[in-house]
């Protein structure tokens, strides 16, 4: 079942997600190393291979606000985390949404770090509290992308459909 | 159906009657805007094509522009090498809205666009940077983008799945006082809303206020407006904006003027009054922890930063020079200037304020994004403190977590940078 390994408050920017003094770097192979990099320890735990895949980082209002850049994105799906979040900044889910990096609305989420949190379809429950709270879906043009495999893939098909002969 | 102006131009671009918020709609893009970034959007571009037999194409290259801002001249052989990637694609794909590292037409991306003519009022842009909502300025429905999203523009020339947001109405009245302006406005508007008291919703100004505001300003307030999370920002196309696309945009054609329809819905009405607004700033580590300046006044300043794509224009130049004219900036203090565009600086150079600048202490350095979000130069110490005029104070966003910065407006900044402290500029223009 997968834990809480980061708790964080309302309107995390991406400057904390990904710094940008890191933003030469792309790669979404090379991004990861940079995930959270002024929380070292967090950082540091990251890169040691010490966060489960799954893993859950619990946030509150506006998480990914500020910039637009994909690697705040990449960075976090790169260690396969889970972001559960009472909202999201509109760029940032987006981003998420066309990498595939799962997010979970989930307005009044509490937990702690070591909590061991249920995600359905329709809800989370914080085992560990007892507690479940109902998530936000998201709109179905959102689902679209992501039961195509991200927004490189539905656009591959939306190419290959019209035989490259969109213009 | 009554429509806002962002419903409008959604739905024209879109082929629709009419649109509604909520409702998902694909408008075909008029301008496609990256910048160092593209680097990282080609990887996405070609990555579409792969194993589809079909050769990759951008949709039309006359709409896609390219600036280099983020770190120019490159500060490392990592950016260097991409913005090689970028020339090399630039060159294959006959993107002509390219501006490299130049003194001519090289600038920050979203000073670049406005002048160079690039926005029409009514058009829809994506950039992949969040504060393209500043050419909402023009009249143009402007958004940021992901660079995976930019790929996709480019190979579809729509935003494919874009939901139609809700707008509010900002209606602002009243003439500034002296030393207080947009800068000023915006920022007691998202402490007033919270950072995101407009996310996934588009602000719409309006009033007696925005009518006389020059097209500088209305850059500003839309610039500003995705910190208050806002899908975009939007200043109806009037006289102003017919003149600023004559003058100083060289924009030839015909362009039409958009208005919200007078019973358009809005999810809400906000009214301002800015007879007696104060100086307002910015204070760590949220753009939303505003106060007025004698709230902070007389907080000790390590570094003062003027310029960006939110305060580095003519008018702002104009009133920080005129603040440090014949004086010094403070012991203990550095002061960076840095004007939004090649045309700026040379304007700036003949209007005497470079010199001003300088012969006061302060660096003026290439026009470029730089010290705002830490990637280039001006990055700061341990426990330093800036003041900027740029548009995000968050945490390490200047190059280093235990630092921290406060942002205001332009006078503000000159007048701070004098005494080397938080300075009313009110007082310190006596």
């Amino acid at each position: 079942m997968p834990t809480v390994v980061l708790t964080l408050g309302d309107d995390v920017s991406t400057d904390v997600i990904y710094p940008g003094r890191y933003m030469a770097t792309v790669l979404p192979t090379e991004t990861p190393q940079y995930a959270f990099a002024d929380m070292a320890e967090f950082n540091a735990r990251l890169k040691s291979g010490g966060v489960a895949g799954g893993s859950i980082v619990a946030a509150g209002r506006n998480f990914g606000c500020g910039s637009s850049r994909e690697q705040a994105v990449s960075t976090l799906k790169g260690h396969d985390l889970t972001i559960v979040a009472w909202s999201f900044a509109r760029i940032f889910l987006q981003n998420a949404v066309n990498l595939g990096l799962t997010i979970i609305t989930a307005p009044g989420f509490v937990a702690k770090e070591g909590d061991e949190v249920e995600l359905f379809p329709e809800g989370v429950r914080n085992r560990t509290t007892g507690t479940s709270y109902p998530i936000v879906p998201l709109p179905p043009a959102r689902r679209a992308i992501i039961e195509a495999g991200g927004l490189i893939a539905y656009t591959r098909a939306r190419v290959l459909a019209a035989g490259g002969k969109l213009r | 159906m009554s429509m806002t102006i962002a419903e409008k131009i959604l739905a024209h671009a879109s082929g629709l009657p009419a649109v509604k918020p909520g409702d998902v709609v694909e408008p075909r893009v008029d301008l496609a805007m990256s910048h160092e970034n593209a680097a990282l959007v080609i990887n996405q571009f070609l990555e579409v094509y792969r194993d589809t037999g079909l050769q990759p194409k951008v949709w039309d290259a006359s709409k896609v522009a390219i600036i280099f801002d983020h770190r120019v001249p490159a500060e490392s052989a990592k950016t260097a090498g991409n913005q090689k990637k970028v020339r090399d694609f630039v060159a294959k794909y006959a993107i002509s809205k390219f501006h490299d590292i130049r003194g001519d037409v090289g600038g920050i991306c979203h000073q670049i666009l406005p002048e160079s003519g690039y926005v029409r009022p009514g058009a829809v842009v994506v950039g992949t940077d969040s504060h393209t909502t500043s050419h909402g300025a023009l009249g143009a429905f402007a958004f940021g983008i992901g660079a995976t999203e930019m790929a996709s523009v480019w190979a579809l020339g729509t935003a494919v799945n874009v939901e139609v947001p809700a707008t509010i109405k900002v209606v602002v009245s009243g003439a500034f006082p002296p030393y207080v302006g947009p800068k000023d406005l915006i920022l007691h508007l998202i402490g007033r809303i919270s950072a995101q008291g407009a996310n996934f919703k588009v602000l719409e100004f309006h009033g007696e206020t925005i009518s006389a505001m020059p097209t500088s300003g209305r850059l500003v307030l839309c610039n500003m407006s995705v910190e208050a999370g806002a899908t975009a920002g939007i200043v109806p196309a009037d006289d102003e904006t017919a003149r600023y696309l004559r003058e100083e945009a060289g924009m030839a054609g015909e362009w039409e003027r958009i208005v919200p329809d007078r019973d358009a819905q809005y999810a809400q009405v906000i009214t301002i009054d800015v007879t007696s607004l104060e100086p307002q700033i910015a204070c760590p580590h949220t753009v939303d922890n505003v106060k007025p300046v004698g709230g902070v006044e007389g907080t000790k300043v390590d570094q003062v930063v003027i310029g960006s794509c939110t305060n580095g224009r003519l008018d702002d130049l104009a009133i920080a020079a005129s603040l440090i004219r014949g004086r010094k900036v403070a012991h203990g203090t550095r002061m960076l200037v840095f004007p939004a565009s090649g045309k700026i600086y040379r304007q700036a150079l003949e209007r005497g304020y470079v010199a001003d600048f300088m012969s006061a202490g302060a660096v003026v350095m290439n026009p470029g994004c730089g010290p705002c979000l830490g990637v280039h130069e001006g990055a700061l110490g341990d426990g330093e403190t800036a003041l900027s005029t740029t548009n995000r104070n968050f945490k390490g966003r200047m190059g280093n977590p235990n630092a921290q910065v406060y942002l205001c407006s332009p006078a503000v900044a000159a007048a701070s940078a004098v005494t080397g402290m938080i300075t009313d500029p009110r007082k310190g223009a006596k």
